[in-house]
């Protein structure tokens, strides 16, 4: 029983409320580094490892923190997870860390770690979080892998930097400039809330579970309602 | 020196567009573009935290972390300092300027989290590292053109999506997809401008 829910944890992140096509977190990150498929990689392993400590080190810390600065509090504890990771990445991985550039420190401002401390780890334990965590990041490196792919076979003819168009199509540059990264993204949107049948749009969704609804809503003057 | 600070000044309104073509700032460009006088409220907080948080960091870094050989702990001291910025900022104008509070503060706490912000002040010290001639000041260009570049962005798409309320969209494309695949063709626009500002400045 218990591991069949854990299973579930970790299942959700994937396809159900995969962070980025179905809750719309984490848009930066997303349009930016998803030019090749092998950055998607590099930015999804790196979120992950910071989703899965800061998620385990939040649940730790839970009854500890009071409620009034929780968000500093969370950002901080992230912050430093980035922190390391950042370091880690410098000294093993250098030609990530030069694909990645400044949205490797910017893991930080990320939505998806922030909503989900926010959402999950304030309230579950930490086997439970843990598990979050690696479905929320395995969710994000599926989408962004996807993205890539479809950015770098249509945009430089390549997948992995491995040539596969060359016989029968020309790249069309504009997939890997910043319009296309929009479009596709657009798209993958589109596709997936068609393909899972909501009948609520994407962005009632991702308001609900975005920590900043509340304040979003309030800017907007309606309730609940921050992209639409 | 003037000419270089125009230069920087444009070149980060119009060819490194921070939303349009560095994609820093996203989820405020997408969830407050709705009406043309929101998207300059929120633009406005955002050139005044951007320029201000650079101020601030930048001397910090220079001054306080780099001696100390504490470059590492870029990220974690810029963030702080940005949301502790944010609030002495919201405190003050509801204290002293209630009306500018009451046109810009709701805006504020949607700040700390935007990635421009810390974006911004990263990419100008990264700019410094580069090139000698890169000074304070021409950061401080730097921040208040980025902020610029994210007013016209704002602007221009709360424009386009006035329209897109009375078009007839595919059921499918109706919502956040249609407001990328707008956002995606306002970014081809800016693509325009690429080699402008190195063909004006020379």
């Amino acid at each position: 029983m218990q591991k069949k829910s854990l299973f579930k944890e970790f299942s959700k992140g994937i396809i159900k409320e995969n962070p980025v096509l179905c809750l719309v977190l984490g848009t930066c990150p997303t349009l930016a580094v998803t030019t090749q498929a092998s950055n998607a990689i590099g930015m999804g392993a790196a979120a992950t490892i910071v989703l899965i400590c800061s998620n385990a080190a939040i649940s730790l810390l839970r009854k500890v923190i009071p409620g009034k600065v929780r968000i500093p509090a969370y950002i901080t504890i992230i912050a430093g997870f980035v922190t390391m990771v950042q370091m880690l990445v410098k000294a093993f991985a250098p030609a990530i860390d030069e694909a990645l550039g400044i949205y490797l420190p910017l893991i930080v401002v990320n939505c998806i770690i922030l909503g989900r401390a926010e959402m999950f780890a304030s309230k579950n334990s930490v086997i439970p979080s843990m598990v979050d965590g690696l479905g929320m990041g395995v969710g994000f490196t599926a989408a962004m892998l996807l993205m890539g792919s479809i950015r770098e076979i249509l945009g430089a003819g390549t997948f992995f930097g491995i040539p596969i168009t060359s016989g029968f199509m020309d790249p069309i540059l504009v997939f890997i400039l910043p319009p296309g990264g929009f479009f596709v993204f657009g798209m993958l949107v589109a596709l997936s809330s068609k393909l899972s049948g909501q009948k609520k749009t994407a962005e009632d969704i991702s308001c609900a579970k975005c920590p900043m609804n509340k304040t979003c809503s309030k800017v907007n003057g309606e309730e609940g309602k921050c992209n639409g | 020196m003037v000419k270089q600070l125009v230069a920087v000044f444009l070149a980060a309104i119009l060819t490194e567009n921070y939303v349009l073509s560095k994609f820093l700032g996203i989820c405020p460009f997408l969830g407050v573009s709705k009406k043309v006088n929101t998207a300059l409220g929120m633009s406005a907080a955002v050139t005044f935290v951007m320029v201000l948080a650079t101020a601030v960091t930048y001397p910090i870094y220079e001054n306080i972390l780099v001696p100390f050989g504490l470059e590492y702990l870029q990220t974690i001291v810029f963030i702080l300092v940005i949301a502790g910025l944010v609030q002495l900022v919201e405190i003050i104008l509801k204290k002293y300027m209630p009306p500018l509070y009451n046109s810009l503060g709701i805006y504020l706490p949607l700040i700390t989290t935007n990635c421009a912000v810390l974006g911004v002040t990263m990419l100008v010290l990264e700019k410094a590292a580069q090139d000698p001639s890169y000074t304070y000041v021409t950061a401080l260009v730097n921040a208040f053109g980025a902020g610029i570049g994210f007013l016209v962005a704002m602007v221009i798409f709360a424009g386009v999506r006035g329209r897109l309320e009375t078009a007839d969209i595919p059921k499918s494309l109706k919502g956040l997809p249609i407001t990328l695949v707008s956002a995606s063709l306002v970014s081809v626009s800016f693509l325009g401008f690429a080699g402008l500002v190195e063909g004006l400045m020379g």
